[in-house]
């Protein structure tokens, strides 16, 4: 196997396991670390069609758009979650089926 | 095959911080993946992304996930997951055929000309990104002073209901609570206030 057959094999591994994350858990936080999970896998798999094309520069560039957003919506998540605690006084998603009409 | 080790700690990484009961456990393993994946990155050549992903990803995340965990409270849910693990499993392993066999085995690529280095392509060509980013970074800002600050808007709503308080109200001393209990030790209700009106 090529090197980049094993990082596709690798990343397909790390969104799954995000995903599989994202199906399972009922932790809002745990929620967040999820997404974090799957925007890594491809991460990885941006750099890795970059190194393989030649074109390092235009993947690396963006990498770093798609980290700026990822750490973006990690910040926002975490702050839903903190006043979803503060105001539902649990992290448990299921909670959040109070706010149905 | 260093490749195969790197890629295969960061898959066992994530599938721990899945696992993990504790949600600290669960932010650590992550600073893992964003670790072995920043080595990825150095190692295929891409210098500056993977020094912001180790800072960014491995550093600056974890800490507000403590920070986060730190105020919610790291309360370990014992209740059942929202779908039956065997289903996730199936699902996540049909997931993962498809993708497989959608992508592999990777014939066809090949090298075409190769862009400029980073600077030049960042700040040249992907300009427009650029300006993404800021209103992004901008937008995230304004999203999380917005949410941190939403837990002073039921108090202030409430002060004018303690100001003007109705004398049938006042008989029995009882004021309507809202739905959800909140902490109210920021809002500065005068308990004078109600004897303005009186």
């Amino acid at each position: 196997m090529s090197t980049l057959e094993i990082l596709v094999v690798g990343v397909i591994a790390i969104v799954g396991v995000g995903l599989y994350g994202l199906l399972i858990t009922r932790n809002l936080i745990k929620v967040v670390v999820a997404l974090q999970i799957l925007v890594k896998g491809a991460l990885i798999a941006l750099v890795a069609a970059g190194d393989a094309s030649g074109q390092v520069g235009l993947s690396q560039s963006l990498a770093i758009t798609v980290i700026v957003a990822d750490t973006v919506v990690g910040v926002v998540g975490l702050a839903l979650a903190v006043q979803t605690k503060r105001l539902l006084g649990t992290l448990d998603v299921d909670a959040l089926s109070t706010l149905k009409g | 095959m260093l490749y195969a080790f790197l890629v295969a700690g960061a898959a066992v990484c994530a599938l721990m911080a899945v696992r993990a009961q504790k949600l600290i456990s669960s932010a650590l393993w992550l600073a893992g993946v964003s670790a072995l994946a920043a080595i990825i990155l150095y190692r295929l050549g891409a210098h500056q992304v993977a020094v912001v992903e180790l800072s960014v990803g491995a550093g600056l995340v974890t800490v507000l996930f403590v920070f986060a965990i730190s105020i919610a409270g790291d309360d370990t849910m014992q209740a059942a997951p929202r779908i039956p693990v065997r289903l996730a499993v199936g699902l996540l392993l049909i997931f993962a055929a498809l993708l497989g066999w959608m992508i592999l085995p990777l014939d066809g690529i090949e090298a075409v000309s190769a862009s400029g280095d980073l600077s030049a392509v960042l700040w040249e060509d992907r300009a427009l990104d650029v300006l993404v980013q800021v209103v992004l970074i901008f937008t995230g800002v304004l999203g999380v002073l917005g949410l941190l600050s939403e837990a002073a808007v039921p108090a202030m709503r409430r002060v004018p209901a303690a100001t003007t308080v109705q004398p049938n109200t006042a008989k029995n001393g009882h004021t309507p609570q809202p739905a959800l209990a909140l902490d109210l030790s920021g809002a500065e209700i005068k308990p004078e206030a109600a004897d303005v009106h009186a």
